[in-house]
């Protein structure tokens, strides 16, 4: 069975919205929006799948459906064999626990009246039941070790760390339950320079720790390029390429993929 | 023939909760008539408070030293409409701003009122400054103007509200109206940070136009260093709210002489995927800097002396100078 082949088997996935017509626009119609049309990929065990489109291309719905946060409208979603949108209960748990997502902005997704000990073990407290508060903690000490951050992390709230480490915040809690699917949606866009390249390697070093793989969705082409295997480019709810990424960023076949490359203000290499 | 904008020793104070912080501290720097200086830093560099203070534009309680001299059009009197603006009141101000120096920002929604017909929106920056002109000439200007911002169909884009053009179309009509009154200096804050590449190109490229066409002045503020290569003619580097490197675009890109500089362009991905190097740690905070070189302690090339004294800004070639005590020890 194809299926069990890719740990990620999306088929023609599709999700359109209801736009209402604005309140200043005139008119009381409201139409269809097609935001994700007909997405059909693979990603195999230990790949960096990126997604790359401008805005409103609908990479971000797309990211999300492949989560079951926002239903598809129709199309399949195979995660390692396992049929995820016709699991419910207790067989959704534990699918969802293998899969987990890293957000764009570390400043929204932190709730700001936890402190960062209890953020990280949210989810233990809610797959891993039977640990002990002392242990969960403990597990969480762990892995904010592994995304650079000290154990004095635990008890301060969000607001007393930087833009990048919230990012590694995000991405421990991302990771305390060992996914082997994670779907960073702009991970680094909110960064400045220097602290988005951290986090960029930060990414890198923890796939070959734990052997992860990731959808990376972006805006940014030579982001993507430091990290994919494959990349999607995506427009208007369709893929207008797929490949490898060297092929894409270097031997694109697509006039859209091609004007996007063109479009890089690219960083000059100093001597 | 005298320089468009000669900024001596700017220095901002404001006042915190943990003391006085320098946002913007004893920065020097001069753009040309017909001139572009990029403007680069990372998030708390000062550069948006720069570009503030230039406008008078800051915060209450905000404390500034230093001067900006400005050189505007000759006035009816003979003088030769060469002004320091910190000087200025704030009826002399606003006669500056706006018409003399105009400035764009990242997100043009929030410059522009949701309420009203982006016509309307350019003959009111028209008429702000010359009020006793007819209204005929004004809805010609402000055609005109969009026009020259390349805004296609123009006079059906007037009769429009912002939330029904694209954000790029808004930006330029926010360009239009900036240069509707004829400013000589433009200030862009990061004006193309929200828009996607494709359509960042285009306005890059229409503002290096009229930066020709108009010979404007433009001080291009940006924290990315592929678009300072794309529209600048000379770069600044602003680091925790001083000047750390300064000279032409091309050489401080090629050839940086500052740490700070060399580690952004390290880490700065590229489409040919060349290795990233990061900056260890992060910005230090304003409150707390250290006493020497504020990017001492991320600095992988610092020496004993750097943390003792904040090193003066030493010239690295004719017009190339970094605040750095590697050059020339």
């Amino acid at each position: 069975m194809t299926a069990s082949q890719a740990l990620l088997d999306v088929r023609d996935l599709r999700k359109s919205f209801r736009r209402s017509a604005g309140t200043f626009s005139g008119g009381s119609e409201s139409e269809r929006f097609t935001a994700v049309d007909g997405a059909s990929f693979r990603v195999a065990a230990g790949e960096t799948f990126a997604i790359v489109g401008e805005s409103g291309c609908g990479k971000t719905t797309l990211a999300r459906m492949l989560l079951r946060l926002i239903e598809p409208d129709s199309g399949q979603v195979y995660f390692a064999g396992e049929n995820l949108l016709a699991a419910g209960g207790s067989g959704l748990r534990a699918l969802r626990r293998q899969m987990q997502m890293v957000f764009q902005d570390p400043f929204a997704s932190l709730n700001p009246r936890m402190r960062v000990g209890e953020i990280v073990a949210e989810p233990l407290a809610i797959h891993e039941r039977a640990l002990s508060h002392r242990e969960r903690r403990n597990t969480a000490a762990l892995m904010l070790a592994r995304v650079g951050l000290g154990a004095d992390a635990l008890d301060r709230y969000p607001h007393e760390f930087s833009g990048g480490q919230r990012q590694r915040i995000g991405i421990a809690r991302a990771l305390i339950l060992q996914p082997k699917l994670v779907v960073a949606d702009e991970p680094v866009s909110a960064l400045d320079v220097s602290v988005g390249a951290q986090v960029l390697l930060l990414l890198q070093q923890l796939q070959r720790e734990f052997g992860l793989t990731y959808v990376f969705i972006s805006h940014s082409l030579p982001v993507v390029a430091q990290l994919a295997t494959q990349v999607a480019v995506m427009c208007a709810g369709r893929f207008v390429e797929t490949g490898p990424a060297r092929q894409i960023l270097e031997h694109s076949r697509h006039a859209y993929t091609r004007q996007l490359l063109a479009s890089v203000p690219e960083v000059p290499l100093p001597k | 023939m005298a320089t468009l904008l000669d900024v001596r020793s700017l220095t901002v104070e404001l006042p915190t909760a943990a003391g006085r912080i320098r946002p913007v501290n004893n920065v020097s720097l001069c753009i040309e008539r017909g001139e572009s200086l990029g403007l680069v830093g990372e998030s708390g560099s000062g550069k948006t408070m720069l570009a503030l203070a230039l406008m008078g534009l800051l915060p209450p309680g905000a404390r500034v030293s230093g001067e900006v001299w400005f050189s505007g059009a000759a006035d009816s009197h003979g003088t030769d409409g060469r002004k320091n603006l910190t000087a200025l009141d704030e009826r002399a101000l606003r006669a500056v701003r706006g018409r003399e120096i105009a400035m764009i920002f990242q997100e043009p929604m929030t410059s522009l009122n949701p309420v009203m017909r982006i016509g309307a929106q350019v003959e009111e920056a028209i008429r702000a400054h010359e009020p006793d002109i007819r209204a005929e000439t004004v809805r010609r200007r402000a055609i005109a103007a969009l026009e020259r911002a390349a805004v296609p169909d123009p006079a059906l884009r007037a009769r429009q509200f912002p939330h029904q053009l694209s954000g790029g179309l808004r930006q330029r009509a926010m360009i239009a109206m900036s240069l509707a009154a004829g400013p000589r200096l433009l200030i862009a804050d990061e004006p193309t940070t929200a828009l996607d590449v494709t359509v960042q190109k285009q306005i890059l490229e229409l503002l290096d136009k009229l930066r020709r066409q108009l010979r404007l002045g433009l001080l291009f503020i940006t924290h990315d260093l592929g678009v300072v290569a794309q529209v600048a003619e000379r770069v600044a580097v602003l680091y925790a709210g001083r000047l750390v490197e300064q000279g032409p675009a091309r050489e401080v890109l090629s050839r940086p002489r500052h740490p700070y500089t060399e580690g952004l362009l390290a880490a700065s991905p590229r489409l040919t995927r060349a290795p990233l190097t990061p900056i260890p740690g992060s910005v230090p905070r304003l409150d707390a800097l250290p006493p020497g070189c504020a990017f001492e302690p991320r600095c992988p090339k610092r020496l004993p002396e750097c943390a003792q004294a904040l090193p003066e800004l030493r010239a690295a070639s004719p017009g190339h100078s970094a605040r750095c005590v590697l050059i020339g020890g």
